[in-house]
């Protein structure tokens, strides 16, 4: 007599991710159909997909998804909100999509306290059109379209969202975590559920942003891109909580 | 046949609501109407003007190039609108504010110190009405009684204060063409 | 029984959409199309309803994209610079086969423009703005009275049909007021939303709304299934108007405002004895080229708030058998019912000379 110990999630279809090796896309998809799952939501939930790699997470969801137009995500969301008060909505963007062209939205639904999570994936580049700079690129980091490295003077400074959004009044829970190592996981896991329980009370804006890696992008092993996570990233970008209302 | 009234003078003189209360009182008499009001800047310190049609016709064009009437609370208004109004039309101006007579020899002038009188009844706001009062004796568009139920609906059952103050006004500028 | 009231065009809009169900409006001021965001500002948290000032045009139109695909009926409003930062929206909208209202006062253009009305964004609203193969239904009420009813038919119409539906005004309209009759409105007609991503509960599986399609194949099939729509609302949908056409040497075409120039200059026309008739297209797409058909005038003189516009659309459906002519003003002009005798009388010695 066999016992199952570990599952797929209800939330997560059994389409194979398309994600590169490596890539935390697949394993923050996890995270978020595990909380789900265990908030027992999948009914009421309503997903909003960016643009960027995690476009067809409709794909992997097993919940209703808008696909939103690049930056837009808050926005939709905040439509779907309006119209269905009862509902869990939440956004899952990137770095690209959430502070460079969307960062208005960002900022606005942020101020608005609007009711939704958004799941924000900072990997530091541009994954979809191949590993161009991002507003969250480090300074010298080579990318495509800074081949010599991020330099500040000539392309400006990476966007610290989780600092600037702790400056307003709206949001209730703002936190950065990281997947670079196991304990690191778990926090993402918790800081996920409770964004998400935040909505659920009707406390409004959270946002959870986890240092991702992209080891296509980025040019390295999987193992050396978590490093990089690790070694680069978090010392940039402090992982902890930016903002907790009770 | 439409009629056709030009209505102007500067923002905060009620040139909007004075032809907003024409438009009222023809719908309530069951008249076709079109009011089309000057809108942007000009609202704001400048002068401001609407176009107000009356007829017993669907009405086409809202816009009036040659007025049958011009009702005109100041100087620039004159100066704008004088030569657009059809021969054998009517002005009336505010003789406490335009400073000039009217240049045309075939039109029927009004002349009304409609801000003065205004300022005597108390209410310098409400020389809008007194302009209308005498245009309403001038031209007999409408009875001022029917007018004065126009005020008071329009104005609504929480403000039949001020509706009676528009009303003295009125009244006031019908006695003193 | 009659409800008529004394009313802006942009207001007796709102009023219309809150009549026909709308209970989310998602804006951003901009001349003149304000009153209608105003008036939704005042009306709808007295009746439940959602009115959000967006942070811009980008965003209330995403926003109307959510509330769509949660399933209600929501509209946005602007004016032309809005509209086009709007395109994006709208083009993402129609390819995933929305019903929503979107409202466009038109203003002067292009770049900023200016404030005073204008029809030159008739290229945006009936070839696309957005990008991509597309259609919105489009149209475009004469009066206060249309502006109503024209709205509500625009939600019933996009609801039906999953197509994004714009209303085309201009800065006339939407400022001046005449009376309205609400109760000539068209009854809200509620479509079945199957489709909505509104939570799963009680369904099967998850919806999904979606605009990208990486196999060519899948994308094109998505685009015909589409265009099958499209060419049953081009038989089914177009509405006009036309006065005075059957014996009329010379047709002229307008719609919105300056049909109500064209209206007055051609009964001065016709007193002088000049044959002319007034062919007033009420949806822009689809195009009403089946009356075009069924006339033979020997002349079409379109007359816009434009450099010509609708112009290739008469001559389009008259498949340029006769001369199509065009004049009109731009940048905020309204041309004059004179301006526009006078264009006639032009094209009447050419056309209607004595040989």
């Amino acid at each position: 007599m066999s016992e199952v110990i570990y599952k797929k999630p209800d939330s997560l279809s059994d389409k194979p991710f398309h994600y590169c090796p490596g890539c935390s896309h697949g394993l923050v998809h996890r995270l978020v159909a595990e909380v789900i799952d265990e908030l027992g939501i999948a009914d009421n939930t309503v997903a909003v997909a960016p643009v960027g790699c995690a476009v067809t997470a409709d794909e992997y969801f097993r919940f209703d998804t808008v696909q939103a137009a690049h930056g837009r995500a808050p926005a939709v969301a905040t439509g779907i909100r309006r119209a269905l008060p009862d509902r869990f909505v939440f956004a899952y963007q990137g770095d690209g999509d959430l502070a460079a062209i969307g960062t208005a939205e960002t900022v606005h639904a942020a101020a608005r306290g609007e009711n939704i999570s958004i799941i924000f994936i900072n990997n530091t580049i541009y994954g979809m059109t191949g590993g161009q700079m991002a507003p969250t690129t480090l300074p010298g980091q080579v990318t495509q379209t800074s081949p010599y490295g991020r330099d500040p003077y000539t392309q400006g400074y990476p966007l610290h969202i989780c600092e600037m959004l702790s400056a307003l009044n709206g949001p209730t829970f703002l936190t950065r975590t990281a997947v670079d190592s196991v304990p690191h996981i778990r926090e993402t896991k918790k800081a996920i559920r409770k964004a998400f329980s935040y909505q659920l009370q009707g406390k409004g804006f959270s946002l959870v942003e986890v240092l991702c890696a992209c080891p296509t992008n980025w040019g390295m092993s999987p193992t050396d891109a978590v490093r990089r996570i690790t070694e680069e990233m978090i010392p940039y970008y402090p992982l902890g909580v930016y903002k907790e209302e009770v | 046949m439409a009629y056709k009234i030009i209505l102007a003078g500067f923002g905060g003189q009620g040139i909007l609501f004075a032809g907003k209360l024409l438009a009222y009182a023809a719908m309530l008499d069951g008249l076709q109407l079109s009011w089309l009001p000057s809108y942007g800047p000009e609202m704001r310190g400048g002068t401001a003007n609407c176009h107000v049609i009356i007829s017993r016709e669907p009405i086409g064009s809202p816009i009036i190039t040659n007025p049958d009437a011009l009702i005109v609370m100041n100087g620039p208004s004159l100066d704008k609108f004088e030569d657009q109004l059809q021969p054998g039309g009517t002005v009336i101006l505010d003789s406490t504010l335009v400073g000039r007579p009217v240049k045309r020899g075939d039109v029927d002038t009004v002349c009304v110190a409609a801000t003065e009188i205004a300022e005597s009844l108390g209410r310098k706001g409400l020389a809008n009405m007194v302009m209308l009062g005498a245009f309403l004796k001038k031209t007999g568009l409408f009875p001022v009684e029917s007018f004065n139920v126009a005020i008071k609906k329009m104005l609504g059952e929480n403000k039949q204060e001020l509706a009676e103050a528009n009303i003295t006004a009125v009244s006031a500028g019908f006695n003193a063409v | 029984m009659s409800e008529t009231v004394l009313m802006k065009g942009n207001e007796a809009l709102g009023e219309a959409a809150i009549r026909s169900g709308c209970r989310h409006f998602f804006g951003y001021p901009i001349t003149p199309q304000t009153e209608l965001s105003a008036y939704m500002a005042r009306k709808m948290p007295k009746i439940g309803g959602t009115f959000l000032q967006a942070e811009s045009e980008i965003a209330a139109i995403n926003m109307v994209y959510g509330a769509a695909a949660a399933g209600v009926r929501a509209m946005t409003s602007s004016s032309s610079p809005g509209i086009s930062l709007k395109s994006e929206g709208i083009s993402y909208i129609a390819a995933a086969d929305l019903p929503c209202v979107i409202v466009n006062i038109m203003r002067g253009g292009p770049g900023l423009g200016g404030i005073q009305p204008a029809q030159s964004d008739y290229f945006q609203a009936t070839r696309g703005g957005g990008h991509g193969d597309y259609h919105l239904l489009v149209l475009a009420p004469n009066s206060v009275q249309e502006m109503a009813c024209l709205t509500a038919d625009a939600f019933n119409l996009s609801e039906k049909y999953r197509i994004p539906a714009m209303i085309l005004g201009d800065g006339t309209l939407g400022q001046m007021m005449e009376p309205v009759d609400f109760s000539a409105l068209p009854k809200p007609v509620f479509a079945e939303k199957p489709w909505a991503t509104n939570a799963m509960g009680g369904r099967r599986g998850p919806n999904v709304i979606k605009t990208l399609y990486l196999l060519p194949e899948e994308l094109e099939a998505t685009i015909l299934e589409r265009e099958k729509k499209y060419d049953f609302l081009r038989e089914n949908l177009q509405r006009y108007e036309a006065r005075f056409t059957e014996d009329a040497d010379i047709i002229l075409c307008s719609y919105g405002i300056t049909s109500r120039v064209v209206e007055t200059a051609v009964r001065e026309l016709r007193n002088e004895g000049i044959k002319a008739g007034i062919i007033r297209p009420v949806t822009l797409w689809p195009f009403p080229e089946k009356i075009f058909k069924q006339v033979r005038p020997k002349a079409y003189l379109s007359v816009e708030m434009s450099m010509g516009q609708m112009v290739e659309d008469v001559k389009l459906a008259c498949e340029c058998r006769v001369p199509v002519y065009f004049t009109g003003r731009t940048g905020g002009i309204i041309p004059s019912p004179a301006e526009v005798i006078a264009k006639v009388k032009e094209i009447h010695r050419e056309v209607c000379a004595v040989v």
